[in-house]
């Protein structure tokens, strides 16, 4: 026999299986999701939620997909939330700590509230990669960030009003892109593609019987 | 923590351990696969697929629920909507906002053209962004685009059309190179040299990765490059029937809006569907890995304007979906963690196949290990297999889960399964849709102008069963090149007089072929709501 315990959708009770998620919770109730719904296994952010457990002071946040639900819990969900995006050009945007004074300067207004690290659905430290956001350290800004799915509840809960994912969003461009090594094996490669060393090769193998194109699978060898 | 059902064969797991990590299971035969996949393989269970009666593809076999879904009543009829005023009018629109579609609209407005992308849910929601384990490319000293072209060839049973799959490997260094330059942050050494490891059915370490953030890594650059460009993004809405003009030229999408039902008219020189798979249709009943949208509504809007399908019947279940808890049944459990080391291990903690076979092989193994051999575990919603992800730890060293793949430890963590120190159940999950709409190696469908499709809803480019890492790199590969060739196509295209007249005709042939359904398609999302 399932155990069901009440929960609190947008107020209103329902009781549900205690072993449904928050929104498989909904659906047993009868929503049709269309908002608030995307990869349902914790990649893409769509499901942000807030909630609180009754007589509890503390208001929580989580991933819909990801989350149990419990008994007294009342839940809102939070299908979109207006981050700020600034737009640049990754081909020119300026890479030192100066670009996040131009593009998203509230970062410097940061109270140290550290609510957004405690609202993270991903249990990152986000008041962390902020500040690594305003020394200009974007490869730590980047590695501490990189987990995030950018649900934007983090920012829901900002006074200073940042939009934390799309700084870290930026952080890890840059870093991506002109910080970390180049890598040199791959650029030898393309260019080996572009000029043909490989065509004759590949050529070869378009032509081939099927026979003999399963001989050579079947006797490959595999690297270690 | 598990729970006291399942300590018995937990003790026989870690008590096994030591010599399961010192043991190398051999691989099995080219005959021993072939037996195994005709037993045990979902594709081979002739009573889950029937023939279709009409169409593009009238007389092959598909599987029950795509028959009914190609097979079905439009959402709408020619004379619901005005298609002399249309709400957009531009070059290129795209339909699907995943990888390949943002990879096309990157391209396209690069190339110049007026892009626009139409997605059913936000531009990013798609199976791009739960790919975990990373995108093949023959890059390393010791591999070549034909090494990689064997590998996928026979990997996908010599099946795949070759001058795809010669585009696919021979591209794949640059499409990495395209991601690197856009800020894509890959796993690399201190000196700038790729981590790459082993993917099933792979001869090659050619697994390029962002720990196992890979898919959402991507998309999410992806993502803020095609805002960058401030191309339109049209989200939750849904092409829901295509229009052609009056020479039979794809010109364009009736669009619906998912929250008011709107229709509108989007007019468009050429158009490119990147609509995904279609794990949400739950072949055969399986659980999936896939996003929620994955409903195969490319397929039914291009077969409905007569675009042709290549192997629709063949889906991949990927081997290792995870078993338990129930609360993430089906959820995906990234090949990479066998990448790293972990095997696949029975009730009794032996280990019973190889932990690199091709996905095929492996579900198949595991399908009939829980069944055949009752050597599975029962979970308490089905039977499952252990993956010792322990061994990641005594291989790699303390440190390597979480520096490799933080993902899969977050998702166990969250049920109070510490992977670093426990073992996780698996058993497949609907994965992959390998068929899809024919096209040729520019990206057009085959007898459709104007019509181009990458992604997940092509047909042809792995053959009947696909590699790990195979995917993000086609996405990539063919969503760039869609977008490129689509704007080239539009500068040279007159769109004629539109028309929706294809919906009568096919309402014809659902008569004619003596279908009765009340189905009507594209399905869009699946229906979970309890009733």
């Amino acid at each position: 026999m399932e155990n069901m315990v009440n929960v609190f959708l947008f107020g209103k009770k329902y009781q549900v299986p205690d072993n449904l998620t928050i929104m498989r919770a909904m659906e047993y109730a009868g929503y049709e999701l269309v908002r608030g719904c995307g990869c349902r296994n914790g990649f893409c952010g769509a499901c942000a939620t807030i909630y609180r457990i009754a007589g509890d002071r503390d208001l929580k946040a989580c991933l819909a997909c990801q989350t149990k639900v419990e008994d007294n819990m009342y839940v809102a969900t939070l299908p979109f939330f207006p981050l700020v995006k600034q737009v640049y050009d990754i081909e020119t945007v300026n890479t030192t700590e100066q670009v996040m004074m131009q593009l998203y300067p509230e970062i410097y207004a940061c109270v140290g509230c550290n609510a957004c690290t405690n609202a993270c659905t991903q249990g990152l430290n986000v008041m962390q990669y902020i500040a690594y956001a305003q020394r200009g350290d974007f490869e730590a800004c980047a590695e501490e960030s990189f987990d995030c799915v950018m649900c934007g509840v983090c920012s829901s809960r900002c006074p200073a009003g940042i939009s934390h994912p799309q700084v870290a969003m930026l952080a890890r461009r840059i870093n991506g892109k002109y910080l970390a090594p180049k890598c040199g094996h791959l650029e030898d490669r393309v260019q080996e593609i572009k000029d043909g060393s490989f065509t004759e090769l590949i050529e070869a193998l378009m032509q081939k019987p099927i026979d003999e194109m399963k001989e050579l699978y079947n006797t490959r060898e595999i690297e270690k | 923590m598990y729970a006291e059902q399942f300590q018995k064969s937990l003790k026989a797991v870690e008590e096994a351990r030591a010599n399961n990590i010192a043991l190398e299971p051999q691989r099995m035969t080219a005959q021993q696969k072939e037996d195994l996949l005709a037993e045990f393989h979902p594709d081979y269970r002739k009573a889950e697929f029937t023939e279709l009666k009409m169409g593009p593809n009238k007389g092959d076999k598909v599987p029950h629920e795509l028959a009914e879904t190609l097979q079905a009543h439009a959402r709408i009829k020619a004379e619901d909507v005005d298609l002399t005023s249309p709400a957009y009018d531009v070059d290129v629109l795209i339909i699907g906002g995943g990888g390949a579609g943002a990879s096309a609209a990157i391209e396209a407005h690069e190339a110049g053209a007026n892009v626009m992308i139409v997605t059913k849910l936000r531009i990013g929601d798609a199976n791009t962004m739960m790919a975990e384990g990373g995108i093949q490319a023959a890059d390393k000293a010791n591999d070549s685009p034909a090494i990689h072209f064997v590998d996928a060839f026979g990997g996908g049973h010599f099946a795949a059309k070759r001058e795809l799959l010669r585009k696919l490997v021979c591209d794949a260094p640059e499409a990495i190179q395209w991601l690197n330059e856009l800020g894509v942050e890959f796993d690399k050494d201190a000196e700038g040299n790729m981590i790459t490891t082993h993917g099933g059915g792979t001869s090659r370490k050619r697994m390029h990765a962002a720990k196992d953030y890979s898919g959402a890594e991507i998309m999410r650059t992806l993502r803020d490059e095609v805002l960058n460009r401030q191309i339109p993004v049209v989200d939750f809405t849904a092409a829901v029937e295509l229009i052609l003009d009056e020479n039979g030229k794809a010109a364009g999408a009736v669009l619906m809006n998912m929250e008011t039902k709107e229709l509108l008219v989007a007019r468009a020189k050429t158009v490119i569907i990147a609509t995904g798979g279609a794990g949400r249709m739950h072949y055969q009943g399986f659980p999936t890995s896939n996003h929620y949208g994955a409903t195969a509504d490319g397929l039914v809007l291009g077969y409905r304007v007569g675009a042709k399908l290549l192997y629709a019947e063949t889906l991949q279940y990927h081997p290792t979906g995870a078993a338990f808890p129930e609360q993430i049944f089906g959820a995906l459990v990234t090949e990479k963690v066998r990448s790293l080391g972990a095997k696949l291990v029975n009730v009794n903690g032996e280990v019973f196949m190889h932990p690199l076979e091709t996905r095929d092989v492996a579900a198949a193994s595991i399908i009939r290990e829980c069944n055949a051999r009752g050597n599975g575990v029962e979970t308490g919603s089905g039977l499952g297999v252990w993956l010792d992800t322990p061994m990641i730890e005594k291989i790699g060293g303390e440190g390597t889960i979480m520096k490799r793949i933080p993902a899969m430890w977050r998702m166990f963590d969250k049920y109070g399964i510490d992977i670093r120190k426990e073992p996780i159940l698996v058993y497949p999950t609907l994965h992959y849709q390998n068929g899809g709409l024919d096209i040729t190696e520019d990206g057009m469908t085959t007898n459709v102008e104007n019509l181009f499709v990458a992604g997940e809803a092509v047909g042809g480019i792995h053959g009947r069963n696909r590699l790990m890492g195979n995917s993000l790199l086609d996405i990539i590969v063919f969503g760039r090149s869609a977008g490129k060739n689509a704007a080239a196509k539009a500068q040279n295209t007159e769109v004629g007089t539109l028309t929706l007249s294809h919906i009568a005709k096919f309402e014809q042939e659902i008569e004619d072929a003596g279908i009765v359904t009340d189905t009507v398609s594209p399905k869009l999302l699946p229906s979970y709501a309890r009733k």
